[in-house]
C-alpha cells in the first residue's frame, strides 16, 4: 500500500501536466474522460473496501457503523442532544459568555465557521441523489440520522477541545488526532498513535475528496446547467486560482467575502424553499404521507424501504459529517474554559445542516413533482437503466435540485449557481484548514511541508472540475466515511471522559457555578 | 468629592482635543480621568477557520498595542499634569461599550471627540457621537 500511494503521489503530477500539455485545447473534453479514467483506476480499490456490504445483503457496513454509532452516544449521553438544546442555543447567543473575554472568538462563530465547512453541495447535491434513489422515504431516515448524529457531534467535539495542544504564541491545534494521541494514553489503552496516523491519512485524502474534488465537480456540473458545452478543467483552473490566493497568497480579503456570502445565501436558499412550500401549501400533507410511508414500505424505489434508508443515512452522514471528526478539528482551535460547552454548540450542527436544510431541499424536490410515479399503481417509475427513478427532466443530482426551484422561479437557476459555487468555495477553504491540520500532524510544521500541501489541494481542484461525476463521487464519499471508521472507534473508547465532562458541566450549571451573563 | 471624567480615546486628532477639554475641566473641579479605549468588536461576525485559529495571539496582540501605543502615552502627560488617571481597555460595539463603561465607573460625565464623518456613512453605519447622545447613562460632550 505504502509503494502505491508513493508511485501515485510521484506519477499523478507527471501523467496530469503531460495531458494538460499534450491536448490543450482542442481535445479538452478528452481531457475530462482521461483523467476521469486514471481517477477511477488508481481508488476504486479503495472505494470498494469502504462500500464493501454485509455478506449476503446489499446493505454497506459502513452506514450501519455511523448510525450504531450515532445511536451509542444518543443512548449513552442520554438524549443529550434534546436535553442540551435549549442550553445550546443559549451558548450560541452569548448568554453565558463572560464580557471579559470579548474579542476572543464566540461559540456563534465557531459554529458558523464549522457549519460554512457542512453547508454546501451535501444539503443541495447530495439530497437530490439521495431522494432520486431511495424515493421520499430517504427523507425520513435523513432526518433520523441528522438526529441522532448530533449526539456523535456533540463527543466528538468536547474531546476536540479537551485534548487540543496549546503553544506558547496563543494557537491551538486539535482534532481526532490529538484526542486519539492523549486521551488513549490518559486511559492507558494502546494503539492511539496509530490510529491516529490512520486518521490523518484518511483526512487528507478526504480533503482532497468530499472537502475539494467533489465540491470542484458540483460546481462545474452546475455551472454547465447555465452555460453548456464547456469543459471542467476551465472551472478547475478558476477555481484552483482563487482557493491559491486565498490559502498560499493569503488572501483573506477573498475568504471574509465568502464567509460573509455563504450565511446569506444559506438564508436565501433556506427563505425560497419555504415560499416554495408555503405556495403548494396543499401539497405538504401529501409530501409528508410520502416521506413516511415511503419510509417503512416499498413504494418502486431501488432496493424499496432499504434503499431509501441507505441512501437517507449516507447522504446525512455525507452532509453533516456527524461522526467523521472535521468539526472536532474547527470547534477544538476556539478559546473555551470548557470543553462539553464546545460540544453542546456544536451539536446544533446536524440540526441545522441536516434536519433544517437537506429537508428543505428534499420537500421542495417532492413538492414540485420531480419524481415521476406511475398514475395507475402509484409506485414510482424507475429510469431506463433502473438504477434511480425517472424524473421530470431526466436530471439527477445538483441539477434535479435546481430543476425544483426553478419550475416555481425561473431566476433561481441563476441564484443556485451562485450560491453551489460560493458554498463549494467555502467548504473548500475549510477542507483545506483541515487537511492541512492532519498533513502538520503526521509531517511537522515548516513554510516547506505547508505549501506542498496547499499546492496539492489546489491541483486536486482541478482534477476534481474535470473528473466526471461517478468516479469523483464515490472516491469522496470513500475518504470521508473511512475518516469515520477510525474516529468512531476512538469515540468509544473515549466517551466515558466526555460523559465525566458533561456531567460536572451540568452540575455546575445547576448549582449556579456556571453563570449566566445576560 | 472627586468625581471621574470618561474619555473615550483612539489615538487620534480630535480624541487627542477631547482629552485635552477633559484635563481642563478636571484640573478646575478637582476629578479625576478615566481613558477608555475600545476595540471595535462583534461576536456575530464570520470568521475563516485560520482566522479563528490565530484569533488569541491577534488578540493579546491588540490589546499590546493599544496599550503600548495608544495608553501609555497619554497616561504619562495626564499624570504630569497632576490629574488622577486610570485606563479601561475593551473589545466591543463602541458606543455601547463606552455607555457600559460609563456607567460602571459612575462617572461625571463621558466625553469623547467628534468623528467628522458627516452625511452619507454616519447614515447608514450610525456614528459613536449620535448613539451616545442618544444612549448614555451620564451627560455626554462631544468635542469638535
Amino acid at each position: 500500500m505504502k509503494h502505491n500511494i508513493k508511485n501515485m503521489a510521484h506519477s499523478l503530477p507527471a501523467t496530469a501536466l503531460a495531458l494538460i500539455m499534450a491536448t490543450l485545447p482542442a481535445r479538452a473534453q478528452g481531457l475530462d474522460t482521461a483523467i476521469d479514467g486514471f481517477f477511477a483506476a488508481t481508488t476504486t480499490w479503495f472505494v470498494n473496501i469502504i462500500f464493501s456490504n454485509f455478506p449476503g445483503t446489499s446493505f454497506p457496513w459502513i452506514v450501519a457503523w455511523l448510525v450504531a454509532g450515532a445511536t451509542v452516544f444518543t443512548l449513552y449521553f442520554g438524549f443529550i442532544q434534546f436535553r442540551a438544546f435549549r442550553h445550546s442555543i443559549h451558548l450560541v447567543r452569548g448568554d453565558y459568555s463572560d464580557p471579559n473575554d470579548a474579542g476572543e472568538v464566540s461559540h456563534f462563530q465557531a459554529l458558523t465557521t464549522a457549519l460554512s465547512g457542512t453547508v454546501g453541495l451535501g444539503n443541495i447535491a447530495g439530497v437530490a441523489v439521495a431522494v432520486s434513489i431511495g424515493g421520499p422515504g430517504a427523507t425520513f431516515w435523513m432526518i433520523l440520522a441528522g438526529l441522532l448524529g448530533m449526539a456523535s457531534k456533540f463527543t466528538e467535539c468536547t474531546l476536540g477541545v479537551k485534548y487540543r495542544n496549546e503553544y506558547a504564541d496563543g494557537t491551538v491545534s486539535g482534532g481526532p488526532m490529538y484526542y486519539m494521541v492523549k486521551g488513549f494514553r490518559e486511559r492507558g489503552l494502546p494503539g492511539g498513535k496509530i490510529m491516529a496516523v490512520l486518521f490523518a491519512i484518511f483526512c487528507i485524502l478526504g480533503s482532497f475528496g468530499g472537502g475539494n474534488m467533489f465540491q470542484a465537480n458540483q460546481a462545474h456540473a452546475m455551472i454547465t446547467t447555465v452555460v453548456p458545452f464547456y469543459p471542467g478543467w476551465i472551472t478547475g483552473v478558476v477555481m484552483a486560482t482563487i482557493v491559491f490566493l486565498v490559502i498560499v497568497g493569503g488572501l483573506k480579503s477573498i475568504a471574509r467575502v465568502t464567509e460573509k456570502v455563504v450565511p446569506f445565501m444559506a438564508a436565501i436558499y433556506v427563505g425560497t424553499a419555504l415560499i416554495i412550500i408555503g405556495m403548494n401549501y396543499d401539497m405538504i400533507g401529501s409530501a409528508f404521507r410520502q416521506i413516511f410511508v415511503g419510509a417503512f414500505t416499498n413504494d418502486g424505489v431501488v432496493g424499496g424501504m432499504i434503499g431509501a434508508l441507505i441512501q437517507g443515512f449516507r447522504r446525512a452522514a455525507f452532509s453533516n459529517e456527524a461522526g467523521v471528526g472535521s468539526a472536532a478539528i474547527a470547534h477544538s482551535a476556539v478559546r473555551t474554559k470548557e470543553p462539553a460547552s464546545e460540544g453542546f454548540v456544536s451539536l446544533l450542527e446536524p440540526f441545522i445542516d441536516t434536519v433544517v436544510i437537506c429537508t428543505m431541499t428534499a420537500l421542495v424536490i417532492i413538492i414540485t413533482g420531480q419524481l415521476v410515479s406511475d398514475p395507475a399503481t402509484g409506485l414510482f417509475v424507475l429510469n431506463e437503466a433502473g438504477t434511480q427513478i425517472q424524473t421530470v427532466t431526466g436530471n439527477s443530482g445538483v441539477a434535479l435540485t435546481s430543476d425544483a426551484f426553478s419550475s416555481a422561479f425561473g431566476w433561481f437557476r441563476y441564484v443556485l449557481v451562485l450560491a453551489v459555487v460560493l458554498f463549494a468555495f467555502s467548504t473548500m477553504i475549510s477542507w483545506s484548514y483541515y487537511g492541512l491540520k492532519a498533513w502538520t500532524f503526521l509531517f511537522g510544521e515548516g513554510q516547506t511541508k505547508e505549501l506542498i500541501f496547499k499546492l496539492l489541494f489546489c491541483f486536486f481542484v482541478i482534477i476534481g472540475a474535470a473528473s466526471s461525476l461517478s468516479a469523483v463521487i464515490d472516491f469522496s464519499d470513500a475518504a470521508i466515511f473511512a475518516m469515520a471508521v477510525v474516529n468512531i472507534l476512538a469515540l468509544y473508547l473515549l466517551m466515558p471522559i466526555v460523559k465525566a465532562e458533561m456531567n460536572s458541566y451540568l452540575a455546575r450549571l445547576k448549582s449556579g457555578e456556571i453563570r449566566r451573563y445576560n | 468629592m472627586t468625581r471621574k471624567i470618561v474619555v473615550g480615546y483612539d489615538g487620534s486628532e480630535t480624541a487627542r482635543r477631547a482629552l485635552d477639554f477633559a484635563m481642563a475641566r478636571a484640573k478646575a473641579e478637582g476629578n479625576s480621568i478615566v481613558i477608555a479605549h475600545v476595540l471595535e468588536w462583534s461576536p456575530y461576525s464570520f470568521l475563516t477557520p485560520s482566522e479563528i485559529e490565530e484569533r488569541h495571539r491577534r488578540r493579546t496582540e491588540e490589546l499590546q498595542r493599544a496599550e503600548t501605543a495608544i495608553l501609555a502615552p497619554v497616561v504619562a502627560q495626564v499624570e504630569q499634569a497632576g490629574i488622577p488617571v486610570a485606563t479601561v481597555l475593551r473589545y466591543g460595539h463602541i458606543a455601547e461599550t463606552m455607555a457600559r463603561i460609563a456607567k460602571e465607573e459612575d462617572a461625571a460625565m463621558l466625553i469623547i471627540g467628534r468623528m467628522g464623518h458627516s452625511g452619507f456613512a454616519a447614515r447608514i453605519f450610525g456614528s459613536v457621537a449620535a448613539t451616545l447622545a442618544q444612549a448614555s447613562p451620564v451627560p455626554v460632550v462631544i468635542v469638535p
